[in-house]
């Protein structure tokens, strides 16, 4: 598979959000902004290339029984040092994302692609594979902040575009996040299925 | 290389080379963000309390004490003076009756008991509803709703409770809370201006007794 290909699969073809329907947790719980959802896409894309990177390169030295356990310390490992430097040099957003940058560890798209690419591939495909997951990622937790911020409070990435006291409260709350979330993969079901 | 087979060997040498891989880097980057890390959560503190305050020309953060109050709760006090004098005291305080979870604020009090400004620290209320205490309660065009200002005779409380507060719409609980965290912020306030008095008063009758 060229790198071009193992990018854009991660991207459109296999977008953990519309396609796989991976990671819902952080999905619904962090996009009540655009800028919000696009920074724990970005964290989540980092610890994605470098444990990707990681198992790729030892998976000769783990025995397949210890497998699982040895990749949960990888990953784990690297999200607390995304953690540790959003606490030191952007703690504004650290305290908006809270709770959900250790939750990485446990994020099903993080532990399914060493499982299911990185474990079989080698260490430059992995990394091709956990940026084109961690955009795909990205621009999906982008789209929802960005819909979800535009018809709860009139923002986009902070900018006004109509009063506040018109957006539908809904739209910031958990309800929202799945009527948007639905509309956007029916949206984008209809985008690949014509593109095919 | 072929793969390691899964011998118990094996896996215990593995396990044990990547947890300690896994510990150095760690120990590592722990070090280098330790300083700005520390750094960003007292700068936090400063821009709140300068916030909350009027100019002061000690260093609150140094000279910051507890004070214990009624509940059992101790809360941190950041005293304000200018050329020596006590001039205010900015009070951390914070409630656990908010709708859903802790409220942290910093509120700043005049020297003779009455509310200056406060800053919300930290706060899990619903977005849209009781997010809404910065600004809501800081309102100055609107007098049935502010609390800056107000030198609480007695505990701050709603409309519905009684009290003269105007609650924010559909978020009573989450204003009661805020209006909570403001009274024990008041009341540790209180407590230490009578200390300052008391510790006045004991050093002036000292010099009088002196010969």
């Amino acid at each position: 598979m060229s790198y071009l290909r193992i990018l854009t699969n991660g991207i459109i073809k296999e977008n953990p959000t519309f396609v796989l329907l991976l990671g819902m947790c952080p999905t619904l719980g962090t996009t009540s902004s655009a800028l919000n959802g696009m920074s724990m896409g970005l964290a989540t894309a980092f610890v994605l290339i470098a444990s990707n990177m990681a198992v790729a390169m030892m998976k000769n030295l783990i025995p397949d029984k210890v497998r699982i356990p040895a990749y949960v310390v990888i990953i784990a490992t690297f999200v607390t040092v995304v953690q540790l430097v959003m606490q030191a040099y952007v703690p504004g957003l650290y305290a908006s994302l809270g709770l959900f940058i250790p939750l990485i560890v446990v994020n099903c798209i993080v532990l399914g692609r060493a499982e299911s690419f990185a474990a079989k591939s080698t260490t430059t495909e992995s990394a091709f594979d956990g940026l084109g997951i961690g955009l795909g990622f990205t621009m999906a937790l982008t789209i929802l902040g960005a819909v979800r911020e535009f018809l709860g409070t009139g923002r986009i990435f902070g900018w006004n575009i109509y009063p506040e006291k018109f957006g539908s409260l809904l739209f910031v709350l958990a309800p929202g996040a799945f009527i948007v979330l639905g509309f956007l993969i029916a949206l984008f079901n209809i985008f690949t299925k014509r593109s095919k | 290389m072929a793969k390691v087979e899964s011998t118990f060997l094996n896996m215990v040498i593995s396990l044990v080379l990547i947890t300690g891989c896994a510990a150095a880097l760690l120990a590592g980057v722990f070090e280098v963000t330790k300083t700005p890390i520390a750094f960003s959560e007292k700068s936090k503190q400063v821009e709140a309390i300068r916030q909350v305050t009027s100019s002061f020309d000690n260093s609150p953060l140094e000279e910051a004490f507890k004070v214990a109050i009624a509940d059992g709760d101790s809360l941190t006090v950041f005293p304000i003076k200018n050329n020596g004098k006590m001039t205010g005291a900015a009070v951390e305080s914070g409630t656990k009756k908010g709708f859903s979870g802790a409220i942290r604020v910093m509120v700043g009090f005049n020297v003779d008991g009455s509310v200056r400004n406060y800053v919300v620290l930290h706060h899990s209320e619903t977005p849209g509803l009781g997010s809404k205490m910065q600004e809501w309660f800081s309102d100055h065009s609107r007098p049935g709703q502010c609390v800056i200002g107000k030198n609480l005779q007695n505990p701050l409380r709603v409309k519905k409770d009684g009290g003269e507060v105007d609650a924010i719409t559909a978020a009573t609980i989450s204003s009661r809370a805020f209006l909570d965290a403001i009274n024990r912020a008041h009341q540790a306030y209180r407590l230490i201006n009578y200390k300052e008095d008391a510790k006045d008063s004991a050093s002036v009758h000292h010099k009088g007794n002196k010969p």
